[in-house]
């Protein structure tokens, strides 16, 4: 056994092997990570597609269905990306097991991108999933397909910070899920995933414009069925400074290593 | 003049204004093996947590191999492998796929030839394929050996390894921690078995609130701080002690034959016999034994030095 010779170092070899665990750890129980959005947002497509569908028509030139759609997909990307990154990050400081990652040379860069990346791709793979069976309901025009997959990558990224941020903050199971109950399913219910915020009364449009979830589900529908309440780069700017904004916050409490080292 | 393996320097953790760890230094040297004892709460885990990174360091410098742990924390990170006290596991994966990440997490390609050894080594092969969760407390403190040596530290901190283990894991672990000390690797290590310390350490340090209180080569801190004692079994009984033998702690048994005497660390034995040999005792037989650690760590409570 010869244990004392240095075995030499591949730098990027942390990073891949920690996304590697965070993909299979997923993949591990693709039944709650991978199937269970599915199926729900499959309801949903049922729902609103194939049985009260067919009585709303709420934009013109479009099924209902067409119009739920888009927002079905960000609500499926947003969910699991957030999750992803918040359960992963929070049972590891919960269990104890984080303290595995604290002693290796794995930076705080490494750190961040690992976890995103791991929540995009389960956040676009539920994306996709859902996309796939809504073509049994109806069909997307897909008016500008890569501002859909941008504005799909940059919600699933955005999510994926703010999963970093809740599993940093989070206390306990609870407040872990406070961040679910109680910010983003309101934001992506109000955000206008089945209705168009136009047909809202003034002051409620009104105030649907503070809600950041709008700006992404809007600017994703204008890029699938080339019509929304905004301008695509309306949209846009807002979603990528929300973004910049909650990376950078991210950013700062891991290379701090805030509450993850004492 | 060769480069320490850990090399501290007014090294210092305050928690809600109490220090943790008070201004304490210390150098370990290349292939040693080092043992670093004190009651609980004396600040070793917090010592340790702040040379594997765990833990921020509150003031002063630790340099594992010439690396500041602070400014190359990922050469100095890649050159320690750590043991946890609390067991530590991903209930998700099983062994193999573990160790894997573990080595993956230090930047080091999987050697299978090594990874191998360690799995053979530590009895782990039954359990290969078994997810963490279901492993029995002794197999996942093997596992956590195998995890903290994956990437071939050069210096290998156990922090209390052996807590709460069956005596055979106990000959397990320490013959193996010799073995790989024998290859080169240094240790650190903490236990509460202060035996061990003895048996495994060639110089060991003693904390107690924070501070070192002492820092010593295990033989000369038995030799320093250790009393001898001397049983004399007696051929007839003795009713009572003799006078002049008061000083030496005398302690006679029930039955009168059997008078156990102890030495200070400075007090030579043949003056003692000379004592005895002047008083006329019934001498059948002499024992000789040394303190050991253990009684030096009491010793050193009694005295004040170390507080419980």
């Amino acid at each position: 056994m010869k244990q004392n010779q240095e075995p030499p170092f591949v730098a990027w070899l942390p990073f891949y092997t920690l996304l590697q665990k965070e993909i299979r750890r997923f993949l591990r129980v693709a039944s709650q990570t991978l199937v269970t959005p599915v199926i729900t947002a499959s309801l949903y497509l049922f729902i609103f597609g194939a049985t009260l569908g067919e009585r709303i028509s709420i934009l013109e030139g479009f099924s209902y269905a067409q119009f739920v759609i888009p927002g079905l997909i960000m609500m499926g990307v947003i969910n699991n990306s957030f999750s992803n990154v918040a359960s992963s990050l929070f049972m590891s400081r919960y269990l104890g097991n984080i303290v595995d990652l604290l002693v290796t040379p794995v930076t705080p860069t490494q750190f961040i991108m690992a976890y995103t990346l791991a929540a995009m791709i389960r956040g676009l793979a539920v994306g996709v999933i859902v996309w796939l069976i809504s073509c049994l309901f109806a069909s997307l025009p897909w008016a500008h397909p890569l501002a859909a997959i941008t504005m799909a990558c940059l919600a699933s990224f955005l999510f994926a910070q703010f999963g970093i941020i809740a599993a940093i903050h989070a206390d306990n199971f609870d407040s872990l899920s406070m961040y679910t109950n109680f910010i983003i399913l309101p934001l992506i219910y109000l955000g206008g995933v089945f209705y168009p915020i136009s047909i809202l009364p003034p002051f409620w449009a009104k105030l649907s414009h503070l809600n950041p979830l709008f700006y992404l589900i809007d600017g994703f529908r204008y890029a699938l069925l080339g019509v929304g309440d905004l301008s695509f780069l309306v949209s846009f700017g807002v979603v990528s400074i929300m973004t910049m904004a909650l990376f950078f916050w991210a950013a700062c409490l891991i290379v701090r290593s805030y509450r993850l080292r004492n | 003049m060769p480069i320490p393996a850990l090399a501290i320097q007014n090294l210092t953790k305050v928690y809600d204004g109490s220090p943790a760890v008070n201004d304490i230094s210390l150098s370990i040297d290349c292939g040693e093996i080092f043992g670093l004892l004190g009651p609980n709460g004396a600040g070793k885990s917090t010592t340790i947590n702040m040379i594997g990174g765990v833990t921020h360091i509150g003031s002063g410098s630790i340099k594992v191999f010439g690396f500041d742990n602070q400014r190359d924390y990922r050469t100095a990170r890649r050159l320690v492998g750590v043991m946890h006290q609390e067991i530590v596991i991903d209930n998700f994966f099983t062994i193999d796929q573990a160790l894997r990440f573990h080595a993956g997490y230090y930047g080091v390609r999987d050697d299978t030839a090594w990874r191998q050894r360690l799995i053979d080594q530590l009895g782990l092969k039954p359990h290969l394929h078994k997810v963490m969760i279901k492993l029995s407390g002794g197999m996942k403190r093997r596992f956590m050996i195998a995890k903290a040596l994956i990437h071939k530290p050069q210096l290998l901190i156990l922090d209390e390894p052996t807590a709460g283990v069956d005596v055979e894991l106990r000959h397990t672990l320490w013959d193996f921690v010799r073995e790989i000390n024998r290859q080169g690797t240094t240790i650190l290590l903490t236990t509460h078995y202060l035996e061990e310390a003895e048996q495994m350490c060639d110089r060991v340090a003693i904390m107690n609130h924070g501070r070192l209180v002492a820092l010593e080569a295990t033989s000369t801190l038995l030799k320093e701080l250790g009393t001898r004692s001397i049983l004399v079994h007696l051929q007839s009984p003795l009713t009572h002690i003799p006078d002049n033998l008061c000083c030496q702690a005398a302690e006679l048994d029930e039955s009168g034959t059997s008078l156990q005497l102890t030495l200070s660390a400075n007090q030579p034995t043949g003056e003692l016999l000379k004592n005895l040999c002047d008083i006329g005792l019934p001498i059948a037989d002499i024992e000789t034994r040394k303190a050991s650690l253990e009684e030096v760590f009491l010793q050193m409570m009694q005295a004040g030095r170390v507080k419980p």
